[in-house]
């Protein structure tokens, strides 16, 4: 069964240092860990353990100094800024803490802009956008700003903006982190449809309860992981 | 650049942005307005300038005559020399080219003026249409004499403001009759002239008129030239002595007058007095340019400045789009775009409305140092465009430098 599922991503003994003035402190000291198409994995540590590190080396927002990393084939090496921003817009769809949205554009807008860098024509971009935020319940919703939605609203328009792509992998860090349990867990019991669907989600979190409604739990500690389990998935619409 | 699609982005943004697009605009604005302006009011204060200190033109030449000194192909010393309408069409036919205005002119030094029971003693002179110009005298109302009424010698006359104010009080003279030397003359215009008092006591008719009313035949008193003026001093001297010589040839050669006589023509070049105004002019000139070199400096360094806020403001946003897929150049291109298209927008604005103030509001300023305030056009529109390109290339670096964050550091960036 395995050997018939396609590998999403593939990382070898990677390092990754950040120099602090003098000093150069090891944040990852040789990570390797595969994904599956279609899994749902929660990259779990406490502060400081390198999950964000990790994260953001798979999203290629960083760099990793040493060791391979393979995305759906491609080798993602020595990659130039055009390049990079390329497969970010082709593989991945990010989902933040923060949400990140663009404060001045419509939560259609922004469910677009990746569109938008993909060179797709507007009326196209913004019949595929809709689409998107209908599926995460916002239809109505579409013509408003930002700040004039709830914390778990803009999460729903940014984890639609990460689907807009159509991306290979979603990257998600703390995506509850600012939301109170109840708007989480529905965050979550989307996170798991999208799952279900057959797209693959890592997701990195310090929440217990989190980490237990994706398929998969690896545990980071001090830039090593010290544990990768699979766990029976806690569904989320049972909290809700 | 020309892509529909980024177009629409901008306008998205401009529009959605609107507090920082009008403080954008506002600052190139009102930098382009000040600026011209600034401009115009130097325009205007060298007018002001060059019309205070001249009672007549500055490169005025006149030209009247004396009684020869020496004897010269049968004719004694001591003649009296009489100029004659034809010895002024000599010099107005056969250098004309060089001229500005020219008039010659005849006058009488106490004419009777009155009008109802008020009277006085004005000096009448007769003279033709440029001596406006010769002597700076502003028309404030009706005319000056013109062609036509000297070639029918009408009886018209023009009064300085002294004369108004003696004989007609408050009242308007235009239209009325007044009588000079018991014959009536009707006045078509009053003068004021920058040479005060004295200058404005006096009354103007046609040449031709004067010569027939006082019985003067074709004779002249004097005449009066101007040049086209010249920036420098040294070259104004050197072309109106050179112009004063070739008319002293010339009359002592239709007058049979000896060539070194120096007592039978009398020029005095004006010219000659006025070093002073025109190195005043000079030194203004480099003055208000230095101004506005200045003013166009601070424009560009404040330009520069709003665009570095800008990017600042947007390393976020720049964060986001990176993250979603943007490329560096399309980063850059679009900071680029979208404040090029504001600034030219709005220093258009400036410009447009420093110009029409200046048009509007200009012909009617005339205090004492400033007059008819103008601006060149060409050099208003050079400023705009060096204005947008200071403005793109001080905006390249930051958006260069924004492009260039990584998205990591720029979504932290809060």
């Amino acid at each position: 069964m395995y050997s018939n599922t396609t590998m999403m991503i593939e990382i070898k003994d990677l390092h990754k240092s950040y120099k602090m003035g003098k000093n150069s402190l090891h944040v990852l000291k040789g990570i390797n860990f595969n994904v599956k198409e279609g899994e749902l994995v929660a990259i779990m540590g406490s502060s400081g353990s390198g999950k964000s590190t990790l994260l953001n080396i798979l999203g290629m927002l960083d760099e990793a100094d040493e060791g391979s990393y393979t995305l759906d084939g491609v080798p993602i090496k020595n990659l130039n800024e055009k390049l990079a921003a390329q497969y970010r817009n082709k593989f991945l769809g990010f989902i933040f803490q923060s949400f990140n949205l663009i404060n001045y554009k419509s939560a259609l807008d922004n469910v677009a802009l990746p569109l938008y860098y993909q060179g797709m024509k507007r009326a196209e971009r913004m019949e595929r956008s809709m689409a998107y935020l209908e599926k995460v319940g916002l239809a109505k919703w579409a013509s408003h700003k930002p700040n004039e939605l709830s914390g778990g609203q803009k999460q729903r328009v940014a984890i639609a903006r990460a689907l807009a792509s159509d991306p290979k992998v979603l990257l998600a860090d703390e995506l509850t982190g600012a939301l109170d349990s109840t708007t989480s867990y529905e965050i979550m019991d989307l996170i798991q449809q999208i799952n279900d669907e057959g797209r693959t989600i890592l997701v990195v979190t310090h929440e217990e309860d989190i980490a237990h409604m994706t398929k998969r739990i690896v545990n980071l500690k001090d830039g090593v992981i010290i544990d990768d389990k699979f766990v029976n998935q806690v569904r989320a619409i049972q909290n809700v | 650049m020309f892509s529909l699609e980024r177009w629409q982005e901008i306008f998205e943004t401009i529009s959605k942005n609107k507090l920082r697009t009008f403080l954008t605009g506002f600052s190139v604005g009102s930098g382009i307005f000040i600026l011209v302006i600034l401009l115009g009011v130097s325009v205007g204060f060298q007018n002001g300038i060059e019309n205070q200190f001249q009672g007549d033109a500055e490169n005025i030449i006149n030209i009247y005559p004396g009684e020869t000194s020496i004897e010269y192909q049968g004719f004694n010393e001591g003649r009296r020399i009489q100029l004659k309408n034809d010895d002024f069409d000599l010099i107005t036919k056969g250098i004309s080219n060089e001229i500005e205005f020219s008039s010659s002119m005849y006058q009488i030094f106490a004419g009777l003026i009155t009008y109802k029971n008020e009277s006085g003693s004005y000096r009448v002179e007769g003279v033709m249409p440029d001596y406006q110009f010769l002597e700076k005298a502003d028309i404030i109302e009706g005319r000056f004499i013109n062609a036509n009424d000297l070639k029918v010698s009408e009886k018209y006359v023009v009064i300085g403001n002294r004369v108004k104010k003696d004989l007609f009080k408050n009242g308007s003279p235009i239209g009325k009759q007044i009588k000079i030397s018991g014959l009536n003359f009707k006045v078509i215009g009053v003068y004021t002239d920058p040479g005060g008092d004295r200058e404005e006591g006096r009354v103007y008719v046609p040449l031709s008129t004067a010569q027939i009313v006082f019985g003067a035949g074709t004779d002249i008193r004097s005449m009066g030239f101007t040049l086209p003026k010249e920036d420098n001093y040294d070259l104004a001297l050197k072309e109106s002595s050179a112009f004063a010589a070739k008319i002293e040839q010339l009359l002592k050669k239709k007058l049979q007058i000896a060539p070194l006589d120096e007592s039978a023509i009398n020029i005095s070049n004006n010219i000659e007095n006025t070093k002073e105004i025109y190195l005043l002019i000079s030194a203004m000139r480099v003055f208000f340019w230095g101004v506005g070199i200045a003013t166009l400096l601070a424009g560009i360094i404040g330009v520069s400045n709003i665009m570095l806020i800008i990017v600042k403001e947007r390393t976020k946003e720049i964060g986001i789009r990176k993250a979603l897929g943007a490329e560096p150049l399309s980063i850059v291109a679009m900071i680029l775009h979208e404040s090029i298209f504001v600034t030219a927008i709005s220093g258009l604005l400036g410009l447009i409305f420093g110009l029409i103030l200046l048009e509007v509001v200009g012909p009617y300023i005339e205090l004492d140092f400033i007059r008819n305030p103008s601006v060149n056009f060409n050099i208003a529109v050079s400023t705009l465009v060096l204005l947008i390109a200071a403005g793109a290339i001080a905006g390249f670096f930051p958006a260069w430098r924004g492009a260039k964050i990584k998205p990591i550091d720029a979504l932290r960036d809060e």
